[in-house]
């Protein structure tokens, strides 16, 4: 695994993987939009109401799973002092810090016609309000030292600390009376949901995965070539 | 045409389904523009530094 994450060889086999995610990203969207708008069935409670949950849980997941890579990534980096690792929790920020916030806008825009609120203070949303704020401030904290490698420890380590607010949006619907729902999908005894509306969320959290991949490989790219671009600046300015 | 009217005011939540989709629509067509416009802005750099070296 080392070997694959040189920063030579993560440009040539990203390279090669890039475009089928792009393509695999494209369709899974497409299908997963196409069934949550017009084949998946209204709710007997909620009515068409229940649409807005194929964005609100694959962001809700996804939000989670982006932090979970960026903390994993700031360990090795810290660990190992490897670049690439560095690089992948960096890029990773912005792109949790999209789902996060596409969580909650979408949650709020469910919760005003069927709770009767757009927003209450309980613990499944004041969590993932915290990892919100969670990303905005490691992405504050990367770019706020001149010297990169002293920006990546700093935010390597706040990631870290903040990857215990994962367990707690996990199980804040166990611990505490949430008005939240509890999860009916990942758990004991299986889904609860109907297989009618759980095949268009399952291929839209994938459709979301894959959008996650794709543009991480694209900016871990980026910030390669950044680096490299740098590297030359300095030997010509070296040379000269 | 009572179909396309009960999808497009989505049995009476038009004001919540569609800002929710229209906000995915935004935020990830943001990050994928923002993410690939970097992308071949840096492919250019890098393209042009390599050739100065030669």
């Amino acid at each position: 695994m080392f070997r694959l994450a040189n920063p030579n060889r993560f440009m040539h086999w990203s390279g090669k993987l890039l475009p089928w995610c792009a393509v695999s990203t494209a369709l899974l969207l497409a299908i997963g939009t196409w069934l949550a708008l017009f084949v998946a069935p209204a709710d007997y409670q909620q009515g068409e109401a229940v649409r807005i949950m194929y964005v609100h849980v694959p962001a809700a997941w996804m939000a989670s799973f982006v932090y979970a890579v960026m903390a994993i990534s700031s360990a090795v980096a810290l660990i190992w002092r490897h670049p690439v690792a560095d690089i992948a929790a960096r890029e990773s920020a912005p792109l949790g810090a999209g789902f996060t916030l596409l969580c909650l806008v979408s949650g709020s825009l469910w919760g005003e016609p069927m709770w009767g609120t757009w927003w209450v203070w309980d613990a499944r949303l004041t969590s993932v309000l915290v990892l919100f704020f969670l990303y905005l401030g490691y992405i504050a904290l990367v770019n706020a030292f001149d010297e990169p490698t002293r920006g990546a420890r700093a935010g390597a380590i706040l990631a870290l600390v903040g990857a215990v607010n994962l367990p707690i949006i996990k199980f804040s619907v166990d611990w505490w009376n949430t008005l939240h729902q509890p999860a009916s999908v990942f758990r004991i005894g299986g889904p609860t949901i109907d297989p009618a509306m759980l095949w268009p969320l399952l291929i839209m959290a994938v459709g979301f995965t894959f959008f996650y991949v794709t543009l991480l490989l694209v900016r871990m790219r980026s910030a390669l070539m950044a680096a490299k671009l740098r590297a030359l600046r300095l030997q010509q300015s070296l040379a000269a | 045409m009572d179909e396309i009217e009960h999808f497009l005011t989505m049995g009476g939540y038009a004001r919540f389904v569609w800002p929710a989709f229209g906000l995915a629509v935004l935020v990830m067509g943001g990050l994928a523009i923002e993410s690939l416009v970097t992308y071949r802005k840096r492919q250019r750099e890098l393209a042009a530094a390599e050739h100065r070296r030669r």
